[in-house]
């Protein structure tokens, strides 16, 4: 229990700091509070050592939109706040609604698609069998006997039929990973082609062989044969088309987040929209920082005092155009001298010095904390058995030295929702169990990763629609641009075509690289 | 007015008269250029392909200077021999034959050039 850093609490969400820093504290907080009456709900802990909370620190409905609010786990509170623990902002009641539709109606389409494939893969798989076998059960004695010939056609039907089997639960047995908006053409394609061919075999069969009992059993058998081959092809077909062809990359696209401008770039092959956007989302998660409304908030509230500074007053009664009005408005507030590049300017610099100030206390305050801590060998553990520790044990034995460091850094780079004490405490656990050095601990707070390294509560970004003017199955084109869309946030993305490359080879002798020497002598005479 | 062109106008005779030190015989300038050497390091030519023997110093009260060398000269002849497609070895040895005593220099000089070129335009 970090007592030295036991303070008293006089006031509702706030504690006291060390003198020297306290005004300077209050004043930058006063100035990040927003003016609105608090939303969410805040309980604040005071911190024990030997058994942390498990759930994140701000409770479940904190608004993302507060700012300067404490985390306290660094420094120990008493107060409990008034607002209730159980308000829900307006943008989580719009979240829950939208995932409780969404949920039965995509999950019937996706199995109807999966009962219908795996009905008729079954019927497939049978019906080889199936042509061999009836004739034996219904006219085995006029069959004409059919000895070696037969056999081997036997073996080469169950072993095609093996291979069959393996491929195809090798490509298509797999756990759907996505739910897309409309059906895989290819596919879709692939099971018709599937279900004309072996109801044609059907149909033959039915009509020249059992309809006539034929004898002529080694025919049947290389009918059933022919049967497996060209199932065999179709499923390279299948691999061709579903797999192979969207390998080589025909398309760079463009993917910029709509609210902060990160944007990256991907290669694809020919894929229709939706899949693109699939193999976007996918890489989304691991690529693009984490969406953080946190950071937001200062161009929000620049926009809002540009609106503020103009009022537009109709002194000619109404009927005026209402685009003159605005382009008015507008040219006028371009002219107003306007300070406010200043203010971005000296308030980045500053917000810069201040974070790169906490970095080092917060990888200082580390280092020392890893000093603290020695692994012991396997000969020394026999020696001192009364003050050995697990991992656990020794992370909650150093946290307290540098939790307030990593509270504070965390609180600049408004990450303080993303990290809660008990994932702190288990990823120092990790990394001490692991060997690694404090640098290495810190390489998660120090800068923002992507989603994926996140509690799934923080993602703010699960259910995704695609906007797209074009039809979702159509290919990829130059120039096509579609809109994925969550509930905070949208990624734009753009696709151009990768260049014609024109390559041409040039022949170099190795014989022919040959030097002279330049030289600018100076001789006295 | 009518153009004169004298081709020996550009140039001009110097005759230096070897100092003995010691040993040696010095005429007391330094030379740089030469068939062999990288013409466009020369800071003096004015062509920069220009691979003649030009003089890039020239020692204070030395002989080269009190016969009127100057910086930047460019030797066309050392004695009769044509000095503008020498080695520069080349064109060290023939400037310091043990036997010589005087040295006749053809010169030529960019402000003698333009010297006579502002004189013939006038």
């Amino acid at each position: 229990m970090s007592t030295a850093m036991d303070t008293e609490s006089t006031y509702s969400g706030y504690s006291h700091y060390s003198g020297h820093s306290k005004k300077a504290h209050r004043q930058g907080r006063d100035r990040h509070k927003s003016p609105r009456s608090k939303d969410g709900s805040r309980s604040e802990k005071s911190v024990t050592i030997q058994t942390p909370p498990a759930e994140p620190l701000l409770g479940n409905d904190a608004s993302r939109a507060e700012e300067g609010q404490d985390d306290n786990w660094g420094e120990t509170t008493t107060a409990i706040t008034g607002t209730s623990e159980h308000s829900i902002s307006q943008e989580d009641i719009a979240r829950i609604s939208k995932d409780l539709e969404d949920s039965v109606g995509l999950d019937c389409k996706r199995y109807l698609g999966l009962t219908v494939a795996a009905v008729l893969g079954l019927l497939v798989f049978l019906t080889p069998i199936a042509f061999i076998l009836l004739p034996q059960i219904l006219w085995r004695d006029d069959l004409e006997p059919c000895g070696t010939v037969c056999e081997g056609l036997f073996i080469s039907v169950a072993f095609k039929l093996l291979i069959l089997l393996i491929g195809t639960w090798a490509l298509f047995f797999r756990q759907p990973k996505a739910d897309i908006p409309r059906v895989f053409v290819f596919r879709a394609l692939l099971l018709v082609l599937i279900f004309l061919f072996v109801f044609s075999y059907w149909l033959f069969y039915g009509v020249r062989i059992l309809d006539t009992k034929d004898t002529n059993y080694q025919g049947i058998v290389q009918y059933a044969v022919s049967l497996v081959d060209a199932l065999l092809f179709i499923h390279y077909l299948a691999i061709v088309l579903l797999e192979l062809r969207q390998l080589q990359p025909m398309f760079a696209v463009k993917v910029v987040r709509s609210t902060d401008g990160e944007s990256r770039y991907y290669s694809l092959g020919h894929l229709s929209i939706q899949r693109a956007a699939l193999v976007v989302l996918e890489n989304y998660y691991k690529d693009f920082t984490v969406y953080n409304p946190a950071l937001l908030t200062a161009s929000k509230s620049r926009a809002a005092k540009h609106m503020a500074g103009l009022k537009v007053y109709n002194v000619d009664g109404p009927g005026n155009n209402a685009s003159g009005q605005s382009r008015a408005m507008i040219a006028a507030a371009a002219r107003r001298r306007d300070s406010s590049h200043n203010e971005l300017y000296y308030e980045e610099a500053d917000h810069e010095r201040r974070v790169k100030k906490r970095r080092a206390r917060l990888v200082v305050a580390v280092e020392e904390a890893f000093t603290h801590i020695k692994r012991l060998q396997a000969e020394e553990q026999q020696k001192a058995p009364g003050e050995m520790m697990d991992p656990r044990e020794a992370a909650q034995a150093i946290f307290p030295s540098m939790a307030r460091a990593l509270q504070k850094y965390l609180r600049t780079t408004r990450q303080q929702q993303y990290h809660s004490m008990e994932s702190i405490l288990q990823h120092l656990s990790f990394c001490i169990t692991n060997n690694m050095t404090p640098k290495a601990f810190l390489e998660r707070y120090l800068n923002p990763g992507p989603t994926l390294q996140y509690d799934k509560d923080r993602w703010f970004s699960k259910q995704w629609t695609l906007v797209s003017e074009e039809a979702v199955t159509s290919g990829l084109q130059d120039g096509v641009v579609f809109v994925l869309k969550c509930l905070d946030f949208s990624l734009v993305v753009n696709v151009k075509k990768i260049p014609f490359i024109k390559l041409s080879e040039e022949f170099i002798d190795p014989k022919s690289h040959k030097f002279v020497l330049r030289l600018q002598s100076e001789t006295s005479v | 007015s009518y153009l004169i062109f004298f081709f020996s106008s550009f140039q001009q005779r110097i005759e230096i008269h070897k100092l003995r030190q010691g040993d040696n015989l010095i005429l007391g300038f330094s030379i740089g250029g030469g068939i062999d050497q990288d013409p466009t390091q020369n800071p003096f030519s004015e062509d920069k392909t220009d691979k003649g023997i030009y003089v890039t110093r020239v020692t204070e009260g030395g002989p080269a200077e009190v016969a009127g060398l100057q910086i930047g000269d460019k030797i066309m002849q050392v004695n009769g021999w044509d000095m503008t497609m020498v080695t520069h070895d080349q064109a060290r040895k023939r400037l310091t034959k043990r036997n010589e005593e005087v040295v006749r220099l053809l010169v030529t000089r960019q402000s003698l050039q333009k010297a006579v070129q502002q004189s013939m335009m006038s």
